[in-house]
């Protein structure tokens, strides 16, 4: 069972992780000097839960792999996040719609990982439940007055939804190893969190005026390190200094 | 907002030499200048200007260690990277605030650092050209913004005041923050200890010059020091600066690169102090006045934010005029 559990909590690890560091991205560039502010804001948070998720894999695991080698030294192969987290930040709206999404599925996610057979894993829960609904709610803000702002914001919005859609199919996917640990009570099935996901964002929609659309060809492949280009140069970038001094101390 | 402030503030005050005098009898006395109070026009242009460079250093600030959120070389320094730089957007939210009780407009100030009209702190003209520079910046750089801003904590105008106790309260968090960076590199691998040295060559003397020109050249010193905005001299912060820095150099085994520097006995009134060589005016200058290798891209970045953010504004006031359409009908 450890070494599922292990392979499960590396893919919500990733998952927070690299939209985490998509949001980092956005720091000092943003419409606004109140986004400058909540957008890191969002990112830190992610971050910090990512660094939770990865000590823990690590210390199950038990190689004496801490959160940096997790995050630094695997390659895109190894990377488990799903791909919708990986996405380019595109403009501010397919910002907020990819993080309304994500928080959308990971709220209800969290409530019931609040109830893990998994002590670590309620505590990391029971924090990030709290962060989560905030990002809910400036998500979902930003949606519906981009949706229903100006005939200019409505199209970008209209673009985010036709560029993002197809991506959210996979989060409701399970992986072998996290389809074991759900099995063990360790963490939430992730099949069951569609219906508040798809409230949620159905009534957001509806406030935004915008179509909910058909996912024609939902893409997925995260979960098997099957990516898209963005994120080998993701991370790039991210292990670029952490990998040109093996063993250094920061 | 734009309205505020403008009580008694607007220039349309007479300024005779009894109200000049009943002015400067308040500042002697060190009470505080609220946005309500009559205070002269020129007093108020004064910290229009100051508060405004302020906030819009912070926010140019953003850019040269925004610079290396993404590398950060691990997810600790990640993380504390990231609140650091919220941290100087933080502080420029503050700051546009307190100018904005001045009767100046956020939108008015961001156009006028847009145009090259208002400047913003030269630092932030030079590179980070390595993860170093993220530590040195907050031990020189912020260190040095604290010992200007210490001060302003007890300016006359009020509202600047309160901004800077909270703003130094975080600032000297930075710098010890940007210390210890520097620390676990001076006392990491040979290359670690080489990126700190090289850092600390590239930013010394920007560092210095941040106090401004000597107390001799400096235009806006007396009139400031007289109204209690400013309440030390450019030369006196700055060998405060540098008694303080060169120990901390020194225990990290680097090396302050200026070899005239000594110790005279005979500064800061006989206590000693050490004697800095001479200043490179010439290059300070060209950087304040748009030739360093960094100011057009700077501009270039905030101006890009703001013009590609010009939609996502909009459309926050016409969704919020059409909620307040919807709730009027619905009345």
């Amino acid at each position: 069972m450890s070494e599922v559990f292990v392979t499960a909590l590396l893919e919500l690890a990733d998952d927070h992780l690299v939209l985490g560091h998509r949001l980092s991205e956005w720091c000092g560039h943003a419409p606004m000097l109140e986004e400058d502010l909540a957008l890191p804001n969002m990112a830190l948070d992610l971050i910090g839960a990512a660094r939770g998720l990865y000590a823990y894999a690590g210390s199950i695991e038990g190689n004496g792999r801490g959160e940096d080698d997790l995050a630094y030294l695997r390659g895109e192969r190894e990377y488990l996040n799903c791909l919708l987290v990986e996405r380019e930040n595109g403009d501010f709206a397919q910002t907020m719609l990819r993080q309304l999404y994500f928080a959308g599925f990971m709220e209800p996610y969290w409530q019931a990982a609040m109830a893990s057979r998994d002590e670590t894993l309620r505590g990391i829960a029971a924090k990030a439940v709290k962060e989560v609904a905030y990002h809910i709610r400036h998500a979902a803000e930003w949606v519906v007055r981009l949706g229903d702002g100006t005939e200019e914001s409505a199209r970008h919005m209209a673009e985010a939804v036709e560029e993002l859609h197809r991506f959210t199919d996979e989060l409701f996917l399970s992986s072998p190893a996290a389809a074991a640990a759900e099995a063990a009570g360790l963490l939430p099935a992730r099949a069951e969190m569609r219906g508040a996901w798809e409230a949620t964002l159905r009534a957001v929609f509806a406030e935004a005026r915008l179509d909910w659309p058909d996912a024609v060809w939902p893409q997925k492949g995260g979960r098997e390190g099957a990516h898209g280009e963005g994120l080998g140069h993701l991370l790039a970038e991210m292990q670029s200094l952490h990998r040109a001094h093996p063993g250094a101390v920061w | 907002m734009y309205s505020q402030g403008l009580i008694g503030a607007d220039g349309r005050t007479k300024e005779d030499a009894a109200f000049l005098a009943a002015f400067q009898a308040r500042i002697d006395a060190e009470e505080k200048i609220e946005p309500k109070d009559a205070m002269p026009e020129g007093y108020r242009r004064t910290l229009i200007r100051q508060i405004g460079q302020h906030a819009h250093s912070e926010i140019v600030g953003m850019l040269p260690e925004g610079n290396w959120i993404t590398r950060a070389p691990s997810l600790r320094r990640k993380a504390a990277l990231l609140a650091k730089v919220q941290d100087e957007g933080g502080h420029g939210l503050y700051l546009y605030s307190a100018a904005e009780t001045l009767g100046v407009s956020r939108e008015e100030m961001t156009e006028e650092l847009l145009s090259g009209k208002a400047k913003y702190s030269s630092i932030f003209n030079y590179p980070t050209l390595s993860w170093a520079d993220i530590g040195i910046v907050g031990w020189l750089v912020d260190g040095a913004a604290i010992m200007n801003q210490i001060p302003l904590c007890r300016c006359s105008y009020g509202p600047y005041a309160r901004a800077m106790i909270r703003v130094c309260k975080e600032e000297s968090f930075h710098q010890r923050q940007g210390y210890e960076i520097v620390m676990t590199l001076a006392r990491g691998t040979e290359a670690q200890k080489a990126m700190a040295q090289d850092a600390l060559n590239r930013w010394w003397w920007p560092s210095i010059m941040m106090f401004g020109p000597h107390d001799s050249e400096s235009a806006h010193s007396e009139q400031s020091m007289a109204w209690k905005i400013k309440r030390f001299s450019n030369d006196a912060l700055r060998q405060k600066f540098i008694d303080a820095t060169v120990p901390q150099a020194e225990f990290l085994g680097l090396t302050v690169p200026d070899p005239d520097m000594v110790w005279d006995e005979g500064l800061n009134d006989g206590k000693g102090g050490y004697r800095h060589g001479p200043i490179d005016w010439d290059e300070f200058w060209r950087v304040v006045k748009g030739g360093g290798v960094m100011n057009r891209d700077r501009i270039k970045a905030r101006k890009k934010a703001w013009d590609e953010g010009a939609w996502v504004r909009e459309a926050a006031r016409a969704h919020a005029a059409k909620r307040a359409a919807r709730k009027m009908a619905a009345e």
